[in-house]
């Protein structure tokens, strides 16, 4: 058995005229440039930020801010004591004060993970 | 009274201010470094100096007294006060942080394009400050005179001083630092005594009077006339009027970027929550030793008369003397953070001498000192004119104003210039109305005087309508760059994107050129870098 002649390279290349070019345009020109595209991702960041603050509000409003209906509503809350304090100034003090820092840490989460899901998106992650 | 150790204790804080100002000083050298600090201050130091300076007092003395007096219904305001933060933290840090604006007109300018809308919030960040200024002056007046029994011009006048001092060496950099001092300083003043005075109550708790002062009306909630329309209409005024307060919106820019804006609120709501359980406390107590008070007109100094109440001789002296001095650090603190926002914002607009970096501090000093030598005349004049209420009021006017155009600013692109002032119009002069007829008396009978007294649950709704309701007639005047600001105040500061050449201290100069100006809007330029040419939509010419 002779050893083979080593075969000349051959380069198999193709122009591949007719696929379509592959976009190298970023997200970052396209929001740049203002185009469509663009417009549509900053909007997602928008809207995803807006819905989290509304729902925020909206569980402060939901809570907090019904309170005063409660107690017209239900005026025998006041007769109720904790610890000898009556449940209405619990309610607006220590109560109030936790849930609106601990919605205020739940926002600051939230947000930033929006704000990583956003440059993520960007970066082509 | 007259307690010479409350003098010593007063002296003492504003010794203590200058120093940590002047310590401030050191780091203070560029125009920055006056409205804004240069944007380097640490979120746990921002959050000391932000709750410092919004602890006015107000809420040293003016929440116990009305604990004291109306029980159960006035918690609302330090919750309100606090969760006006929260609002604050959900809806604006960031984006208000990342515009980049020093001041309320700055935004507007940046937002609506329009010089006229930046003129009409820059009366209103001064009407606003002045109408917050001048009670802090009037407070100041009277405490030093029922500690000590000086005429009230003497209170005003060391006030007035000593802010003056504060501000016009270091600007905002010395002032941050003195704020942050002043928070930890009322947070003691009011905690250290608390121990000895609740261990005083205590021994008495068998006080044959305590079952009679704990009356209905005042444990349980919601017992006055109109009482469900009076809390609601304060929840709106404090939840939505903290965020258009001009001291506070401009302590926002000195961060460093928008994830530490939003931080540094996280913390500031903590430390307001722990200080705002303190004076209820205190009016509380009050109400066991000291419910004369209010049949004698006078529950807003519960705060410093529990020490002489429960303890006789050096005690009671000593303890007044600590709570004197947090009183007079909560009168400096507030109208420090005033006197910079409202003369920062007047510097800037009303009167512009020179524009370059030496001229525009000179220009800061002489406002410093213009602003508080009016508020200190206009204290003078008002002396007659029951003002504490005007504090509540203040919050119904922000957030009728400043409040809807940062919401509809930041969160709807379809927000234009016209409708931006025809809101602040309408929301301000209702508010501003109900302010005036409030302060000089003009009573009203029946829903309509209930409404002026508490006037949010109405200006609000209708400020944000008219708002709305002109920006859609006015749909083809939609500012021209407004998709790249909201870029500007949405996009993460790390990602390099094209966020305007929007320059505060730069914006009523003319681009250099007419080419210079389109490029910038051609090539991406980082905000911290790219302010050599503006964009051309947003000249100081165009209205």
């Amino acid at each position: 058995m002779t050893p083979e002649a080593p075969r000349a390279r051959v380069r198999v290349t193709s122009p591949r005229t007719s696929a379509a070019r592959t976009r190298n345009v970023s997200i970052a020109s396209e929001i740049d440039e203002q185009t469509r595209l663009g417009e549509v991702y900053i909007t997602s960041l928008m809207r995803s930020q807006l819905r989290l603050a509304l729902g925020v509000l909206l569980v402060l409003a939901s809570t907090l801010g019904l309170l005063p209906l409660l107690f017209t509503a239900v005026p025998g809350l006041a007769g109720i004591h904790l610890l000898g304090v009556p449940l209405p100034w619990i309610l607006l003090t220590v109560v109030a004060f936790a849930e609106i820092i601990g919605l205020g840490a739940f926002y600051v989460r939230r947000s930033e993970r929006n704000e990583a899901t956003f440059s993520d998106l960007l970066d082509g992650r | 009274m007259n307690n010479a150790a409350s003098i010593v204790a007063v002296v003492l804080v504003s010794v203590a201010s200058l120093a940590v100002g002047a310590f401030g000083l050191r780091l203070s050298r560029t125009m920055s470094d006056f409205y804004v600090a240069s944007r380097g201050v640490s979120p746990v130091l921002n959050a000391s100096a932000i709750s410092g300076e919004y602890l006015s007092a107000a809420s040293f003395l003016g929440v116990a007294g009305l604990i004291l007096a109306r029980g159960v219904d006035m918690l609302w305001l330090p919750i309100g006060w606090t969760a006006g933060y929260l609002l604050l933290l959900v809806f604006v840090a960031a984006p208000l942080r990342r515009s980049g604006a020093y001041t309320l007109p700055d935004f507007a300018q940046l937002r609506l394009e329009s010089v006229v809308a930046r003129r009409a919030s820059s009366l209103l960040v001064v009407a606003i400050g002045l109408l917050y200024l001048i009670p802090q002056f009037q407070g100041a007046g009277l405490t030093l005179r029922t500690l000590t029994g000086a005429p009230s011009w003497v209170g005003q006048l060391s006030v007035a001083v000593v802010v003056c001092l504060n501000v016009l060496p270091g600007g905002m950099r010395s002032v941050t630092l003195v704020q942050a001092f002043h928070y930890w300083l009322k947070l003691l003043a009011l905690l250290t005594p608390l121990f000895l005075l609740l261990g005083a109550v205590g021994d008495r708790s068998d006080d044959p009077a305590v079952g009679t002062v704990f009356v209905t009306d005042w444990v349980e909630p919601l017992q006055g006339d109109h009482a469900l329309y009076l809390t609601y209409s304060l929840v709106l005024a404090t939840f939505f009027g903290t965020m258009g307060l001009p001291h506070v919106v401009v302590r926002f820019y000195t961060n460093p970027d928008g994830r530490a804006a939003r931080r540094t609120t996280l913390a500031v709501l903590v430390l307001l929550s722990g200080f705002y359980l303190l004076p209820v406390v205190y009016g509380v107590i009050g109400r066991y030793v000291a419910s004369d008070l209010v049949a004698a007109g006078r529950a807003d100094s519960v705060v410093l008369e529990l020490p002489s109440r429960l303890f006789d001789g050096p005690v009671a002296e000593g303890l007044t003397a600590v709570l004197a001095a947090g009183a007079f650090a909560a009168f400096l603190s507030t109208s420090t953070g005033l006197v910079v926002s409202v003369a920062g914002v007047v510097s800037q607009d009303l009167v512009r001498w020179g524009a370059g970096h030496r001229q525009g501090i000179r220009t800061f000093r002489l406002t410093t000192v213009a602003v508080v030598a009016g508020a200190l005349l206009l204290t003078v004049v008002s002396a007659g004119v029951p003002v504490a209420h005007a504090v509540e009021l203040t919050f119904a006017v922000a957030a009728s104003t400043f409040c809807p155009m940062l919401l509809l600013g930041i969160w709807w692109r379809g927000l234009t210039s016209r409708g931006a002032i025809s809101g602040l119009v309408v929301g301000g002069a209702l508010s501003m109305g109900a302010v005036v007829t409030t302060t000089f008396g003009i009573a009203t009978a029946g829903w309509f005087g209930v409404v002026l007294t508490q006037p949010a649950a109405v200006s609000v709704p209708l400020a944000f309508a008219t708002m709305v309701l002109v920006s859609l007639a006015t749909r083809s005047s939609t500012p021209e760059h407004v998709a790249q600001t909201m870029v500007r105040l949405h996009a993460p500061e790390h990602i390099d994107l094209n966020r305007g050449s929007f320059h505060p201290e730069r914006w009523y100069r003319r681009p250099p050129t007419a080419e210079a100006g389109s490029d910038a809007t051609q090539h991406p330029t980082r905000p911290s870098t790219g302010e050599t040419v503006r964009r051309p939509g947003t000249t100081a010419r165009r209205s």
